[in-house]
């Protein structure tokens, strides 16, 4: 089955790693996107911008056109995997993964696909 | 990341609106500061056992607050301190009541922490000083090393502006919208300074200095993240993000300026650019232009330009005319000049420009691209008197070594043309 593995973090606390600290996360994130990538269950990998570059449709009548993201949360989603897993049991051993490697204090959300359509979009 | 990095990173983060939320409580900045460092130092403490809290600056606040009540009692009744677990053992529900006390005035904590740095009695280098203390948390050392003094001087410098501030009063009364907006307009243009301090830094001063653009950055995103629909602090944002992306393409190996057009365009940074566009669009969306947002306008029209000669000269000229309107300045319409040299020739430059001989007489910039204009039109005696002039008024060898081509160039074509 195919997971989203959602990542929450407080943006502040991210937003404020030097570039030296983020590419030491990246890079140790790396090893780990290479292992799942090696056994063929690694899908789209995302960072997004952070929040302020969001932009929130309110869906009505006429749409609300909204500065920022859909809700103020004390952490806030960074970026999301697509990861094919087993189990559940292997998903969570797969974030684990993950989390011993970026150790800040956020959260995965995991979530089990209903569609995927992988698109044609090149990165 | 360590433990002691990841409580680093957290306690930076949470700073501006723990000290913000001190600071409303006690209405002093020392005894707020003091209240915020005994916070940190509990946390340093109880963090890596316990592990971090869920919101570590509803934890810094109430802990902060209770440290410095603790203190007053203490110095008034000379009671026993209580035992310091009870402090650092806050249950989440605790620190959920501290939040719900405190989100409200997140927003204005944080704006009157920025504001009160922008005393206007204060110096612009005092307020950049003090904001950086304040609100970002640097240290005076690494404070100083920015400004290329020494510790006890940008100590003292940061003594006095602090004494200022409280001698004149801070402003806590919950601002109206006006004052808000006046607030937001003031502490904009502090980071912007903040901004420039490390943009205009060449040479060895430049990598000392490379952190205040960083700063100044994480400040505008976080009055961004207080005020999103804001189409000027959108543009303020974008303007430093767009700028700063061009880093490590605009001063050489030498420590020179690269000049936009020579600049190698595959060093730009695409992450920043990409951020800083898709602020542009958020901004420009609400048709509010303001000086910032054309600034960044125009910044975006350059970041798009894959190279040099793709730039969309016509819509820049646009946007220096408009820009000329909102906020006029000879320095805006001398920028102007410069696209228009692009579209319609250095006739028109210099038709441009030659009204404002007077009030930029002393201005480098002026004799520079005037000079290039006549070069340009072939007036080769006028285009040498510019330079000269220009160079008298360099502020760096790196400037005068630049308008020193322009001439070297001239001297040989006059010698080849000869």
């Amino acid at each position: 089955m195919l997971y989203a593995i959602l990542c929450y973090d407080s943006e502040d606390v991210v937003g404020s790693w030097t570039k030296e600290e983020d590419d030491a996360v990246l890079a140790k994130l790396h090893v780990v996107h290479e292992k799942i990538a090696a056994e063929g269950r690694l899908g789209p990998v995302v960072r997004l911008l952070p929040t302020t570059a969001a932009t929130t449709i309110r869906k009505g009548a006429d749409p609300l056109v909204l500065d920022g993201p859909f809700a103020e949360t004390k952490e806030q989603l960074l970026g999301f995997y697509v990861v094919e897993c087993a189990s559940l049991d292997q998903a969570i051993e797969t974030a684990k993964d993950l989390a011993r490697a970026s150790s800040s204090a956020g959260s995965y959300e995991l979530r089990p696909l209903s569609i995927f359509d992988p698109g044609g979009l090149k990165g | 990341m360590t433990d002691l990095a990841w409580i680093d990173a957290a306690l930076i983060g949470a700073r501006p609106q723990a000290l913000g939320a001190l600071l409303r409580y006690f209405r002093d900045l020392d005894t707020a500061e003091e209240a915020y460092q005994n916070a940190c130092l509990r946390a340093l403490k109880s963090w890596p056992e316990k592990g971090p809290p869920r919101d570590p600056a509803a934890w810094l606040i109430l802990v902060g607050r209770n440290a410095a009540l603790d203190h007053t009692r203490r110095l008034k009744r000379e009671e026993a301190l209580p035992d310091e677990t009870l402090v650092s053992d806050l249950s989440d529900a605790e620190a959920d009541m501290a939040e719900r006390l405190d989100g409200a005035h997140y927003r204005d904590d944080v704006l009157r922490l920025m504001f009160v740095c922008c005393h206007p009695e204060l110096p612009v280098t005092q307020q950049i000083a003090l904001a950086l203390r304040i609100v970002s948390g640097l240290s005076v050392r690494q404070i100083a090393r920015a400004f290329l003094v020494g510790e006890s001087a940008m100590e003292q410098r940061i003594t006095r502006a602090k004494a200022r501030i409280a001698a004149s009063g801070l402003p806590f009364e919950a601002p109206g919208a006006a004052d808000r907006a006046e607030r937001l307009g003031v502490v904009a243009a502090m980071i912007y300074l903040v901004f420039n301090e490390g943009y205009s830094a060449v040479g060895t001063e430049a990598a000392a200095r490379a952190p205040l653009c960083e700063e100044a950055i994480r400040l505008a995103r976080l009055l961004l993240r207080l005020f999103p629909a804001e189409p000027e602090v959108l543009g303020l944002t974008a303007l430093l993000l767009l700028q700063h992306a061009r880093a490590a393409a605009r001063i050489d190996a030498n420590g020179e300026f690269v000049l936009l057009e020579d600049q190698d365009r595959s060093r730009w940074n695409p992450r920043l650019i990409a951020e800083g566009l898709a602020l542009v669009d958020k901004a420009l969306r609400h048709r509010r232009p303001g000086p910032y947002q054309i600034q960044a306008a125009i910044a975006a029209l350059h970041a798009r330009a894959r190279q040099a000669a793709d730039t969309d000269w016509l819509e820049i000229e646009v946007l220096y005319a408009l820009l000329e309107t909102v906020q006029p300045s000879p320095v805006v319409t001398l920028n102007r000049s410069v696209a228009v040299s692009k579209t319609r020739g250095p006739d028109a430059a210099l038709a441009m420009i030659e009204p404002l001989a007077v009030q930029l007489s002393g201005y480098f910039y002026y004799h520079g691209a005037r000079g290039a204009y006549l070069l340009q039109l072939g007036r080769l005696g006028e285009a040498r008197i510019a330079f000269d002039r220009a160079i008298a008024l360099a502020h760096s060898p790196r400037e005068a070594a630049h308008i020193r081509q322009h001439l070297d160039r001239l001297e040989q074509d006059s010698v080849a043309g000869g």
